[in-house]
């Protein structure tokens, strides 16, 4: 996993979700371990795709649950 | 004439992070020189109100709660914007919720508990606002809600919020000729698709903006700030016999047939 991206994914999630960027595990979920409801992982959505300047379609973000699953969709679509 | 909005009070209902449309029109205003009082109905907003309100010259704004599906809390609202505030000259409605299921697939199957919902946050509260504000409007005023052409026309996924938006339309039309007499105007705004967090609830946002660029007249999508800039007009002096109107923000994509 690319600790970069990682790091990145981490700032954004602790921000966004108002949580300790330590507790920002790649096996972390985000709606069970990080407390997300479902606007927040559409805002969450929305923040990444502006970092990393790609495009996450529905069905997509649908089936990223955890924070390992963010990183990587974005090695697989950079 | 005067386009000056110092001294003027305007409330933004409905800003829950930097994209709302809610918040392109707060930006503007307060470059304006105008006074806001901001409203939030969930607690996740007020956060990002807060946030936002730092990043602003002027930090000096009210932030106040408001469910609009409450008529006691709207009242109770209005009642601290009168003892704080006093006079109010205007008010941005940017508010809208639909059941995110009944943003995909057909409109056919929206339920009756979903069909009210949405016209209970996105239409009715506009009626329920408009009374509370028309008594602060002693010098005028104007106010400003948010549509989009799935109120006029078929958009696809649009579905439950398309008739809410009919409905706010409708509104828009009876409320001008009730607060009228009363020397206040209520327009609404039917903007272009942006990428705010309740577009993204919209099942297949991405392909929408696409159309927009390649087949509106402009050939581009629009932005937060022209938005802000034409909510700007309607709050000001420069639109004094505009009332009940619904005016497109839109690169003109409202004009296109085949």
């Amino acid at each position: 996993m690319a600790e970069d991206i990682l790091d990145r994914v981490k700032k954004i999630v602790a921000d966004r979700l108002d949580v300790d960027e330590a507790d920002v595990k790649p096996e972390a979920s985000f709606k069970e371990d990080l407390e997300a409801d479902s606007l927040d992982v559409v805002e969450l959505v929305m923040e990444l795709e502006d970092e990393f300047d790609l495009e996450i379609s529905d069905e997509d973000a649908e089936k990223i649950l955890t924070v390992g699953d963010v990183v990587e969709y974005i090695e697989n679509h950079k | 004439m005067n386009i000056s909005f110092e001294n003027k009070n305007i409330i933004i209902m409905g800003v829950a992070n930097k994209r709302s449309i809610a918040w392109g029109i707060a930006e503007v205003l307060h470059k304006a020189g105008a006074n806001l009082i901001f409203t939030y109905g969930k607690e996740r907003s007020k956060k990002n109100i807060e946030k936002l309100v730092e990043t602003l010259e002027n930090q000096n704004h009210l932030i106040l709660p408001c469910d609009v599906t409450d008529d006691e809390a709207i009242h109770q609202t209005f009642n601290t914007i009168k003892e704080k505030v006093g006079i109010i000259h205007g008010v941005a409605h940017s508010v809208a919720f639909a059941n995110k299921e009944e943003l995909e697939g057909e409109f056919v199957d929206t339920s009756r508990e979903g069909f009210l919902l949405a016209q209970n946050v996105s239409a009715y509260s506009l009626t329920a606002i408009a009374r509370e504000a028309r008594p602060l409007m002693t010098e005028g005023g104007s106010i400003v809600t948010i549509s989009y052409l799935g109120g006029e026309r078929v958009v696809r996924n649009y579905n439950v919020m398309g008739v809410a938006k009919a409905s706010l339309e409708a509104s828009v039309m009876y409320l001008a000729n009730d607060l009228g007499k009363d020397d206040i105007r209520v327009n609404a705004i039917s903007a272009g698709p942006l990428r705010t967090l309740s577009a993204k609830g919209v099942s297949d946002f991405n392909s929408v903006v696409k159309v927009i660029e390649e087949r509106s007249p402009l050939r581009r999508s629009i932005t937060l700030e022209e938005v802000g800039n034409t909510a700007l007009f309607l709050f000001s002096e420069l639109s004094t016999a505009i009332t009940g109107e619904v005016l497109h923000v839109d690169s003109g994509y409202h004009t296109i047939g085949i």
